[in-house]
């Protein structure tokens, strides 16, 4: 878990990670809004179902996989904070979604 | 529309190049996975440069190197600045890249493309590692520049190099002090390493490294030497820090053994790796200019090889130099005349790395777990000893044992997995770590959803 020091950076933008609201500075990532929001896991594996929470923050490890707007598999410590932005945890694999 | 010269990456060896080649009067396109300019090193130093906990060369070089970009963009004709842009396939024939950015895919040709990937943490595969709350030094460092953000309660770092001090020294200034520091650095690896030398034109760099480890212990963070049997425990979530003769309670672990070359995209298009054996990694091969053996490629900065943002400032203008060279816009003499204030910086700013790699030469135990219960492959949850295995069965290098174990066919591609899975084939088949050989990873080099890949023009 991580603490925001809202002095050098005060947290302007409300994003929902799971469904609760958390306020973070503006260029901070999806990943980081995980780790200010305290949740124990991002994802679970698809193979043990084992949790993760973000690991490298920079695009390498794809531990931070998340589902953002709805959209699954993305890496979240990629993606800059957008207010009303939704981080949602993933279970295991994802199923293909079909748009029609 | 031809781009004269596309860069990935916007972390030094990209800024400088950019900077370098839009004032020899080449067009420049600058693409970059980033929603900002300045890499990791540099990351977020617009919104982050006054943040006390980052004084320093973050405040003032870097955001200097950023703000002489975003001067150069504002010049007519000059960079076609690319962020939140994602290189997913590069076509070397056709100098074709494909990109994903906000607005969905797209093409560019180009008639020159440097690589300014930069680096990556070396895996540091210990017991536990997987577990939330268990991340990179670096990781800490880029929650920091981002977020303003800190660890809560006790936190400790583990390994050894430059960067564990740096992060120990700024969670200081940002009131949230590490704990401990586990050193990882074996008896007597200092004075194996005096002889490297250099001390004297790298003294400015190691009275800082002295200044951020007095920070750092007058804060409070203790310090173990020599540490072995490093592990992480817990149930679902980190608890306990363990070492042989010691544990503690932990809240974060960060974990660290120095950086290397990324090399994903060098790799998918094939260019020939050399093995740099006092840094324990693959780099591309490249000559003097940063310029790879094919005719369209060059790699520039810790991409090529550890050397730092100051090395891969120089460096990213020596690539630009060189394009310049290749696209006609400048001649042989004047490449080289232009070129030596870049090379004198190199050798002053390169001096300490050989006593560095010394001193914080990773140990055979970070390079090949030495339990058989340890994940190596984090996507695909594959321990050393399905690995050891594995090779037992026959697999001789990664490429074959991903095909036996899916390591590297995970989302991560074997970014993290792949040097391990190298090391602990070559420790099975009492080989060097470079006669197992190295991932070939494939486009595209980041995932791409279906609907990307149709939306693409022509497709």
């Amino acid at each position: 878990m991580f603490l925001p020091r809202p002095e050098p950076r005060p947290a302007t933008v409300e994003v929902f990670v799971g469904d609760a609201p958390v306020r973070v500075p503006e260029g901070a990532t999806a990943a980081a809004a995980v780790l200010l929001a305290g949740i124990p896991a991002i994802r679970e594996t698809p193979v043990t179902g084992a949790p993760r929470l973000p690991y490298c923050m920079m695009g390498i490890c794809f531990d931070c996989l998340a589902e953002i707007d709805g959209v699954p598999n993305r890496q979240a410590c990629m993606v800059e904070v957008k207010p009303g932005m939704r981080i949602a945890p993933q279970h295991g694999a994802r199923v293909a979604k079909v748009e029609a | 529309m031809t781009t004269d010269l596309a860069i990935i990456g916007a972390g030094p060896a990209g800024l400088s190049a950019a900077i370098e080649a839009a004032a020899l009067g080449l067009s420049v396109t600058v693409i970059d996975e980033q929603p900002a300019p300045g890499g990791q090193i540099f990351r977020g130093v617009e919104r982050a440069a006054t943040d006390p906990a980052l004084a320093g060369e973050y405040g003032t070089e870097g955001a200097n190197l950023v703000r002489r970009f975003r001067g150069a963009i504002r010049y007519p004709g000059g960079i076609d600045y690319r962020p939140s842009t994602t290189l997913w396939h590069l076509d070397t024939e056709a100098g074709l890249l494909s990109l994903r950015g906000e607005g969905g895919s797209t093409t560019l040709a180009a008639r020159r493309v440097l690589l300014a990937t930069g680096a990556q943490e070396r895996p540091v595969p210990v017991p536990g590692w997987t577990l939330p709350n268990v991340m990179t030094a670096g990781a800490a460092q880029i929650l920091l520049k981002q977020a303003g953000a800190v660890p809560r309660g006790r936190t400790v770092l583990a390994g050894q190099g430059p960067l564990l001090w740096l992060l120990a020294g700024q969670l200081a200034r940002a009131g949230a002090a590490p704990s401990l520091l586990l050193e990882t650095t074996p008896r007597g690896a200092l004075r194996a390493a005096l002889p490297a030398g250099g001390f004297w034109r790298g003294r400015a760099m190691l009275a800082k490294g002295a200044g951020l480890m007095l920070a750092a212990r007058r804060a409070g963070m203790k310090v173990v030497s020599h540490v072995t049997g490093l592990r992480a425990e817990g149930d679902g979530i980190l608890r306990r820090v363990v070492w042989d003769g010691g544990s503690t309670e932990a809240e974060t672990l960060l974990l660290h053994e120095g950086v290397i070359p990324s090399t994903h995209v060098s790799r998918a298009l094939g260019l020939p790796h050399v093995w740099d054996e006092p840094q324990r990694c693959w780099r591309p091969e490249v000559d003097a200019w940063g310029a790879t053996p094919h005719p369209l490629l060059a790699v520039a900065g810790d991409g090529a090889g550890i050397g730092g943002w100051q090395a891969a400032v120089a460096a990213g203008a020596l690539a630009a130099l060189d394009a310049a060279r290749r696209l006609g816009r400048l001649a042989e003499h004047g490449r080289d005349s232009r070129a030596v204030p870049h090379r004198a910086t190199l050798g002053r700013v390169l001096a300490l790395r050989p006593f560095l790699d010394r001193l914080y030469a990773p140990g055979p135990a970070v390079l090949a777990p030495l339990e058989d219960a340890t994940v190596v492959c984090r996507c695909e949850e594959i321990t050393a000893g399905q690995v050891r295995a594995a090779a037992k069965l026959g697999a001789t290098g990664p490429n074959q044992a991903k095909a036996y174990l899916r390591t590297g066919m995970g989302p991560c591609q074997g970014r993290m997995c792949g040097t391990t899975v190298a090391a602990l084939l070559a420790e099975a088949q009492g080989l060097p770590i470079p006669e197992a050989g190295a991932l070939r990873p494939r486009a595209p080099f980041k995932p791409i959803t279906v609907g990307e890949l149709a939306d693409l023009p022509g497709g």
